[in-house]
């Protein structure tokens, strides 16, 4: 791994200095200085659109009292202060209760569903890294929930999850006889089970697809070196394979843990915009405080607050896996 | 130098933001104008069997309308489960159809935003005057005191359709009157095979109908005259215990009916498997899944003493299709004398023949396609014992609100807990809570 | 192949497991795929009653009948105009940025990179009236129609998976040695060259899952869709529910019209599966 070692000191750190000309640089001065930037305008244009500003207006919606009496101009709507936070955050009062119990299912839910996505999507990535016999086939297949558009998708597991002529109640129930009678699953408690089968069969082929482009970049120099030295097959997994997923797995698992924690679509056509308690999403919750009850101060309110939790959580986990980070890549 | 950057940057979202601010709204208050003459966008609701069938229905009638007028109306059929977002889209944006349908529950609330051209005398001259209209349609067209938000299109009252054959085989000889007629005769079906009554536990719309006019029987209403929710009276609370204990108590509904959401209880009916059906005009939903008008009979909804009438008698919600326009409409004109077309006797004949549904134009109601077999029982229901959901500006919140509530009543029910008084007023209790309070 | 080129054989408990593992998974992926396939096959009644494995009489009727109950065929080209067009343009735009931040070093990168990922955080339902706002306000300023449009729908969904492909790449590009662009710079190719003779060619996998992300993040939104489009620009995941009708659930079309639809998609990826696993070119890694 020594090849790759000059070129490494230069990534991630060293914010402001190194824009000075490094020894092995050719082209002129203000060239390099200006390239990146030029190469990072378009990105950069099409986020302060599409993301950055509609983040800053919906910020400030929330602080304003923004229902229907005022979304026609919302402009003169009035400013309502800190009344809206005060409400999402009163968690004796029913609206900040139910906000909090939605977070709590909501972190619950993420947990499992990444913990679970990247688990079976490493497992199945690591079991096709060898050539057997079906291997394209079974890698073909593992990709089809992910290729299936998403209502196509989750509307398919309402049609299993229904009580009376659902599959899952008829396996369950009148084939295995599991249970004593056909439960519900898209009603009540099972509700949250329900969901993290969806989101988990959804979300883990993307998991795979990530990390199967991602062992491909690892050099065989490696398990050859690590063979030499006497480890096993489930040595070389440990000790290789995962450490060198490490860069690709600090970003897979934040994504998949920030996407499965604003997921829309998938509670949204299985539940519809009312979920019940126990898989009550903190997105569609959001959505119904605002979209439903036409209140979009308070849902931007909540909004904030949520990502305000997201970037404290965010940004600890990468100072967290970025200190680890270096030594393992390299 | 980074930090000249970051200010720079700041300054360019403030002023982004500025230029939205200033621009966003329906920024023209006025009444619309006239700059585009010649044509017209129209919302319309999907109101047949499917959104391609409305096309089916309607483009005959604009072509007709572009004849008479020289006015292209540019249709879109918007699924239900996407008109209320668009509509919501388009109130802040300023950009929007011409001319919309909305459900007639939302007149209230979509009043309150101020988008809709208010129908004064002067509008309604318009369109033929406001007396064309039924008195219990107009009820349903915005809050009191206030001109209405839209005009009337279609008209729609619930009624009970049981299957004949199921009644004959369980020996059942008219139809039920009362609940209690209804739960006796639900045990005798039970007794053979069948299921008694459907409902759809888990769509919160069909739960506030139902509840509402469960309210009125008990003399209860979910507000107060001044238009303050007041959802955990013991009238309100009585009413829906007794419409969730057709499940949890009486055992009438089937606990698979606590997850509907998607009229899979017309499809029971349809297909002959349940005897009894609580439905708004169902009649050409029926007959496109194959069952044929013989089958089935219609009767007025239970009431608690037998006679359907006002007051405690009241056994439907007024239902139906509002025409609304959009107040900055740039063919203001041409978007009245569409609403005159739409509402105009022969549209309204055609139209809600198609829909099955009751029109609420006086002159034609009366006319012989409208009061003859199913016709006779929405439209008696309509004109004499259907009242007005709350024509308040949170409606809108108190379906959600309370539909949910409805809806987890009905869980528990499935799920074999006990639903109670208090249980019941609990539910209500935290969904008043969520109410916006001003 | 990285690990083929391990001298040892790997225990039989690598092979029993790998076994039991993909067969429990190839049963938890194709349940709701055979759910799908049989039902489309069944009558309208056999869907809409108690669930049975085998259809009580085989048709095709469902098949025939989806190009009716909904403009199917219109949806489907909205779908593929705009996942293709903001899957073309979010893989270009992200491979420049990512460029950028793997090989230079500038004021602001890490600014950018943390604003970036933090676009992630903020839930999209909030993103959408204000979203709307602009885009109806830039086409009153300027004529140019974003909103209703597939351009408005275009530039949104590129611009959702921008953050993740422009993170993904960074990381992608990282580990392809630097040695070879230096290479190729010494050679006489500009940056522009370097990157795309030698850097894009070493990360195709990379580039294939970031564009295939691309194309499914775009393929499979429904909130923006249902807001932001209308008749004509409709696209399959908010058209499909058309088959959801106020009268009923027309359970076998929408397995059979979803099938139909992701046929070509499938399709498509198994053409880019070789890409996916081509690995780094035999002289990067020596």
């Amino acid at each position: 791994m020594t090849t790759t070692a000059p070129a490494e000191a230069a990534v991630g750190e060293a914010p402001s200095g190194a824009a000075k000309p490094g020894p092995r640089r050719r082209p002129g001065r203000i060239r390099r200085i200006g390239l990146p930037y030029l190469l990072l305008l378009p990105a950069l244009l099409l986020e302060l659109l599409v993301h950055l500003v509609p983040m800053v207006i919906g910020i400030v919606m929330s602080f304003k009292e923004l229902t229907q009496f005022y979304i026609r101009d919302w402009g003169a709507a009035p400013w309502s202060g800190l009344d809206n936070y005060k409400v999402s955050v009163d968690f004796d009062a029913p609206v900040g209760e139910a906000l909090l119990h939605s977070f709590l299912v909501t972190v619950a839910f993420t947990l499992l569903s990444v913990g679970l996505c990247w688990l079976i999507g490493t497992a199945a990535a690591v079991y096709l890294q060898d050539n057997f016999r079906g291997r394209g086939l079974l890698r073909a297949l593992f990709l089809i929930p992910y290729a299936l558009p998403v209502y196509a998708a989750v509307i398919t597991w309402v049609f299993m999850f229904q009580h009376d002529n659902g599959l899952v109640n008829h396996v369950l129930h009148d084939q295995l006889h599991l249970t004593d009678k056909p439960s519900f699953w898209l009603i009540g408690d099972n509700s949250f089970w329900a969901l993290l089968t969806v989101s988990v069969w959804k979300g883990w082929p993307f998991a795979f697809l990530i990390v199967m482009a991602g062992l491909q970049n690892i050099p065989g120099e490696l398990y050859e070196a690590a063979a030499l030295d006497g480890a096993g097959m489930w040595q070389q997994i440990r000790r290789i394979t995962l450490p060198s997923l490490r860069p690709v797995n600090q970003v897979l698992l934040l994504v998949l843990f920030l996407w499965t924690f604003n997921d829309f679509n998938t509670p949204f056509v299985l539940f519809g915009r009312s979920a019940p308690a126990a898989a009550d999403l903190i997105s569609v919750h959001i959505y119904q405080a605002s979209f439903v009850t036409w209140n979009f101060g308070t849902g931007s309110a909540m909004s904030v607050l949520l990502l305000l939790f997201l970037l404290v959580v965010t940004g600890a986990y990468l100072l967290l896996t970025s200190r680890g980070r270096k030594p393992a890549h390299g | 130098m980074r930090r000249t950057r970051a200010a720079a940057a700041g300054a360019v979202t403030v002023s982004l933001m500025t230029l939205v601010t200033a621009c966003g709204g329906g920024s023209s208050t006025s009444g619309g104008s006239n700059d585009s003459p010649k044509t017209l966008t129209y919302w319309a609701s999907n109101q047949g069997a499917s959104i391609e069938v409305d096309k089916k229905v309607l483009q005959p009638e604009l072509d007709k309308f572009e004849k008479q007028t020289g006015i292209k109306v540019k249709v879109e059929v918007v699924p239900w489960s996407d008109l209320l977002n668009r509509i919501l889209t388009a109130t802040t944006s300023g950009q929007g159809p011409d001319v919309l349908n909305i459900g007639n529950t939302w007149s209230a609330s979509l009043q309150a935003t101020g988008a809709l051209l208010p129908w004064n005398a002067k509008n309604f001259a318009a369109i033929g005057g406001k007396d064309r209209f039924v008195d219990s349609a107009l009820g349903s067209t915005g809050a009191q005191g206030q001109d209405p938000a839209a005009v009337p299109l279609y008209s729609m009252s619930y009624a009970l359709y049981y299957n004949k054959e199921i009644f004959a085989d369980a020996g059942i000889t008219k139809p039920p009157a009362t609940w209690d007629e209804l739960v006796a005769d639900g045990k005798k079906i039970q007794a053979k095979g069948k299921s008694a009554l459907g409902a759809e536990g888990a769509n919160l719309s069909e739960n506030i109908h139902h509840v509402f006019v469960f309210a009125k029987q008990h003399g209860g209403d979910f507000f107060t005259p001044d238009g303050k929710p007041d959802f955990a009276n013991d009238n309100v609370v009585a009413a829906v215990k007794q419409y969730v204990d057709l499940m949890a108590k009486d055992k009438v509904i089937p606990t698979g009916d606590a997850e509907y959401a998607q009229n899979q209880s017309v499809s029971d009916f349809a297909k002959g498997n349940q005897a009894m059906l609580l439905w708004q005009s169902a009649s050409a939903n029926l007959k496109s899944q194959g069952m044929s008008e013989d089958k089935y009979g219609i009767a007025p909804v239970p009431v608690q003493s037998g006679t359907p009438g006002t007051g405690t008698q009241v056994n439907s919600a007024v239902m139906g299709i509002n025409l609304a326009v959009f107040k900055n409409t740039d063919n203001i004109d041409g978007a009245k004398k569409f609403v005159k077309f739409m509402t105009g006797d022969a549209e309204q004949k055609i139209l809600n023949t198609a829909y099955s549904s009751i029109p609420p134009v006086k002159t034609v109601q009366g006319g012989t396609t409208f009061s003859s077999g199913a016709n006779a029982v929405l439209k008696d229901t309509l004109a004499t014992s259907a009242a007005a959901l709350p024509q308040v500006a949170d409606e809108s919140q108190f379906e959600t609100a309370v539909g949910t509530a409805v809806k987890d009543l009905f869980a528990d029910a499935a799920a074999g807990r006990a639903v109670t008084t208090e249980s019941v007023k609990a539910a209500l209790e935290k969904a008043q809570q969520q109410m916006p309070t001003k | 192949m990285a690990s083929t080129n391990s001298p040892m054989a790997p225990p039989r408990s690598f092979f029993w497991s790998r076994r039991i593992f993909l067969t429990l998974l190839t049963g938890f992926v194709l349940l709701p795929v055979y759910v799908m396939v049989s039902s489309s096959l069944k009558p309208l009644a056999d869907v809409t009653g108690e669930f049975h494995w085998l259809p009580s009489e085989v048709t095709i009727r469902p098949y025939i009948d989806i190009w009716s109950t909904i403009p199917l065929a219109r949806y489907f080209v909205n779908s593929l105009i705009v996942a293709g067009a903001a899957t073309v343009c979010s893989v270009v735009i992200a491979v420049f940025a990512a460029y950028a931040v793997s090989r230079y070093e500038f004021h602001g990168k890490r600014v950018f990179t943390v604003t970036v990922l933090s676009t992630q955080m903020f839930p999209g339902i909030l993103f959408l009236l204000p979203l709307f706002l602009i885009y109806v306000n830039i086409g009153n300023a300027t004529g140019i129609a974003l909103f209703g449009s597939r351009g408005g729908l275009i530039l949104t969904y590129l611009t959702f998976s921008l953050p993740f492909s422009i993170w993904m790449l960074i990381g992608y590009f990282d580990s392809v040695p630097r040695d070879l662009d230096e290479a190729a710079l010494v050679d006489g190719c500009g940056p522009l060259g370097a990157l795309f003779r030698v850097v894009v060619p070493a990360a195709i996998p990379g580039i294939v899952a970031v564009a295939v992300y691309a194309f499914m993040t775009a393929w499979g939104e429904v909130l923006f869709a249902s807001v932001m489009t209308n008749d004509a620009t409709r696209t399959l995941a908010v058209g499909l529910q058309g088959y959801s009708t106020l009268n009923n659930v027309y359970w076998n079309q929408i397995m059979a019209a979803s099938l139909v639809v992701s046929v070509p998609v499938v399709a498509g990826f198994l053409l880019l599966q070789r890409y996916l696993v081509a690995g780094l070119t035999a002289g990067a890694v020596k």
